[in-house]
């Protein structure tokens, strides 16, 4: 019989006995009096109370004990002894054992619908999943099954359609509504070339792209894979409930013992009325309250916070963000929009890019595609180069033309020569927050490549809003001081470490760790180690797979605001934890005296069915107060600043 | 005279419950049926988890079947947090749970409330 029908059959027969214990003041009782009492009390424990019993003895068995043990117990004792009561003529409590029953089901069956309630999230997440495809199959454009598109399929998407799975358009342009998955609530326009995300909704137009992630291997698998695993981590803040639930049912017990001890043996008190106290001490304790009071938090927070394209890894996160003093900041992708522009040449522009565009055409550098990018729009010729070398951290050198020529960043410049006016106006340059390439023929340099890679929109908004939070800011990159502190002022960083090598990046964040827990954001493959070493990384969304492993917190949108939000989040749900166990565990210190008629003597005393009422709203009151977590208010702080 | 009966068989009462309770109690360690391809396992729930320590085999795929007898809301659901699992258990119904073992180690399950535990070992 599922729970709710016990707490059905519960109610109704409880019923009676309620009117019953209403009207005996006024001295009537109800059809039948004490025998009506029986047989509606045994029905409740035959139906409604007996799954606790086997429960609590299946248990007891394997030497545990668990909330079940003690309802058990509970409304074992009220109602023996009431049907002894009944043999010796004394008062009887039959509704007690009634009432508890009834009240205990009654928490558990609110319980069990929020509780599924709060693992929702991923269902829904699951539920997004497109069900068939257009895939172009022999020529032809055919519906079939998700499972059966494969990488490399050619698929069309029409409007209102929903794109199957990630790849690549090839062909049409369309707005798309990438909502459901990053949390972007703008569409986003995409044409040929761009990405499309699987699950997300074509709106206007019609295009056919190509599949390159299916299955498990899609975004939207691998952050319902994150979602779950993170929804079910265990929090370090648990350790102590762990602990606490192994010895709280006998540590209760031994209790309730006790306090039929002291009241009968020491207080004289009849038998009846020690039994009361020493029921409501095993009917008002409440372990399921502590037990639920992070799981439920931490499910509803991270099935949140997912639904906003921020995804929390685990537990541990969560309450690591609580401690961070310094948020640690790449600047190339993260600060800034990581696309870098050529914006000023110094010296033969023609010659200058030549040189430039000849070594730097098989480099991946992000400054040698700025560079590259400008010479085809120049129309510049790229010589041949022989005998190419890279020089770890400065740059590159070659033969061009029979000449030895370089390019690189000014590092270098200890090696070679440069004129004075060529100085000054690296330093104008720099203070513009442009990075100043060399390039060189021969150990002299012949021009100066500036290049600029702009701030994001919203870094300097999400930048106030990090500092609102009282977090010092560093930013780290492997540019010159004079252009990161630059880029630093226009954005309102607090701190630069500027001419950091790739490799150097973990140790700068250990370095700042002596002074306090560090968050960093990035998104290269080269910020993987930073990330793990950082008390908290956070992978931007626009990163590499390698990043999103090693980051504790991944943004699928790549918009630095995200930063404050995911801190925001973690931090409401990690105080919730917190309330939560507050909550469960002053209940049970409050409680258990209570109850226990320690405040007998100022008319403070609890009956049972109260104790069960009680005991069956503190676990209902923890799971509600986790589920209202997706109702708090996530407010940048930068608007009340 | 009934005071001093009440006083001695409530002391007793609580010795045993420290001693059943809290006393070392052997706890049975089985190991699962490997064959080729597959290693399964069945766990009966009931009143906790038997048995509550399963040995796998590492890199072999793994399937632990639990079959709850129990009625209590208690153990409706078991969780593997290290492997992301958060599954109903619907009462008599044999549920398959699949655990990866490419990774050697010991892991917790627990029930939905954290009050039953279960111990996997990856070896």
């Amino acid at each position: 019989m599922t729970i709710t029908k016990r707490f059905w059959v519960s109610l109704i027969l409880s019923l009676p006995l309620l009117a019953n214990m209403i009207m005996m003041p006024f001295g009537k009782t109800i059809i039948g009096g004490v025998w009506t009492q029986l047989i509606l009390t045994t029905i409740i424990m035959a139906v409604s109370a007996r799954p606790f019993w086997n429960s609590a003895w299946a248990s007891f068995t394997k030497h545990h004990s668990n909330m079940d043990t003690l309802v058990a117990i509970g409304t074992l004792v009220a109602y023996v002894y009431s049907i002894y009561a009944m043999a010796t003529g004394q008062a009887v409590f039959f509704e007690s054992a009634a009432f508890v029953t009834t009240f205990v089901l009654l928490g558990q069956v609110f319980e069990e619908r929020m509780r599924n309630n709060a693992s929702d999230a991923v269902g829904k997440l699951v539920d997004l999943q497109a069900k068939e495809a257009d895939v172009k199959r022999d020529g032809e454009f055919k519906k079939i099954p998700m499972s059966e598109v494969v990488v490399g399929d050619v698929i069309r998407v029409k409007p209102g359609e929903k794109v199957a799975v990630d790849g690549t358009i090839i062909d049409g342009t369309s707005t798309i509504d990438e909502s459901m998955v990053t949390g972007e609530s703008m569409p986003v326009e995409k044409r040929s070339g761009d990405k499309v995300i699987g699950s997300t909704i074509n709106s206007n137009g019609t295009f056919t792209f190509k599949a390159e992630k299916v299955g498990n291997d899609t975004m939207l698998s691998q952050i319902v894979e994150l979602v779950k695993k993170a929804q079910n981590s265990h929090a370090p803040i648990q350790n102590l409930t762990d602990k606490v639930s192994d010895i709280f049912v006998p540590v209760v017990l031994i209790l309730s013992i006790l306090t039929f001890m002291v009241w009968y043996v020491f207080l004289d008190a009849s038998v009846a009325n020690s039994l009361i106290f020493a029921v409501s001490v095993v009917v008002i304790a409440c372990p399921c309250a502590l037990g639920l009071a992070t799981p439920t938090a931490l499910m509803v927070g991270t099935g949140r916070s997912a639904k906003m394209g921020i995804l929390i890894k685990n537990g541990e996160v969560l309450e690591a963000v609580n401690e961070i003093k310094t948020v640690v900041l790449d600047k190339t992708g993260t600060v800034t929009v990581g696309k870098p522009e050529v914006t000023d040449i110094v010296g033969n522009e023609k010659a200058v890019l030549s040189v430039a565009s000849g070594l730097e055409q098989s480099s991946e550098h992000p400054l040698a595609s700025a560079i590259l990018t400008d010479a085809k729009e120049k129309e510049i010729v790229t010589p041949k180069v022989a005998d190419f070398k890279a020089i770890e951290g400065k740059g590159v050198s070659a033969q061009v033309n029979g000449k030895q020529a370089f390019v690189g960043n000014d590092k270098l410049l200890a090696d070679v020569k440069i004129s004075d006016a060529m100085k000054q106006q690296v330093t104008k340059l720099q203070k513009e927050a442009k990075t100043v390439v060399f390039v060189g023929l021969n150990d002299k340099v012949i021009g100066l490549i500036a290049i600029q890679d702009a701030p994001k929109a919203t870094s300097k908004e999400a930048i106030a809003a990090l500092k609102a939070r009282g977090l010092k800011t560093v930013m780290l990159t492997g540019d010159n001081q004079l252009v990161a502190e630059a880029i630093a002022k226009q954005v309102g960083i607090d701190e630069v470490v500027a001419d950091v090598l790739p490799s150097e990046k973990a140790d700068h964040v250990k370095a700042i760790q002596q002074d306090g827990k560090v968050a960093f954001v990035g998104d290269g493959i080269n910020d993987a180690p930073a990330l793990t070493v950082a008390d908290v990384g956070i992978a931007m969304g626009s990163g590499t797979d390698i990043a999103i492993e090693s980051g504790g917190i991944v943004l699928v949108k790549n918009d630095l605001r995200d930063v404050d939000k995911a801190l925001a989040l973690s931090k409401k749900t990690f105080n919730r934890i917190k309330l939560n166990l507050f909550w469960a565990f002053i209940y049970n210190v409050l409680g258990i005296p209570v109850a226990a008629g320690i405040f007998f003597g100022i008319g403070l005393t609890l009956s049972p069915e109260l104790a069960g009422l009680a005991m069956a709203f503190s676990s209902l009151s923890v799971v509600t107060s986790s589920m209202l977590l997706n109702k708090a208010k996530i407010t940048s702080k930068v608007a009340t600043a | 005279m009934a005071k001093i009966l009440v006083l001695v068989i409530g002391l007793i009462i609580i010795g045993f419950i420290v001693w059943w309770f809290f006393g070392k109690h052997e706890v049975a360690e089985v190991s699962a049926d490997v064959g080729d391809d597959l290693q399964s396992i069945d766990v009966e729930v009931n009143g906790g988890y038997s048995p509550e320590t399963v040995v796998l085999k590492k890199g072999i795929p793994a399937v632990l079947n639990f079959t709850r007898k129990d009625q209590s809301s208690c153990l409706d659901r078991v969780v593997f947090s290290d492997f992301g699992v958060n599954q109903a258990l619907p009462v008599n119904e044999k549920e398959a749970i699949k655990i990866d073992t490419s990774k050697a180690g010991e892991y917790q399950w627990a029930c939905g409330m954290d009050m039953f535990h279960g111990k996997l070992i990856i070896k």
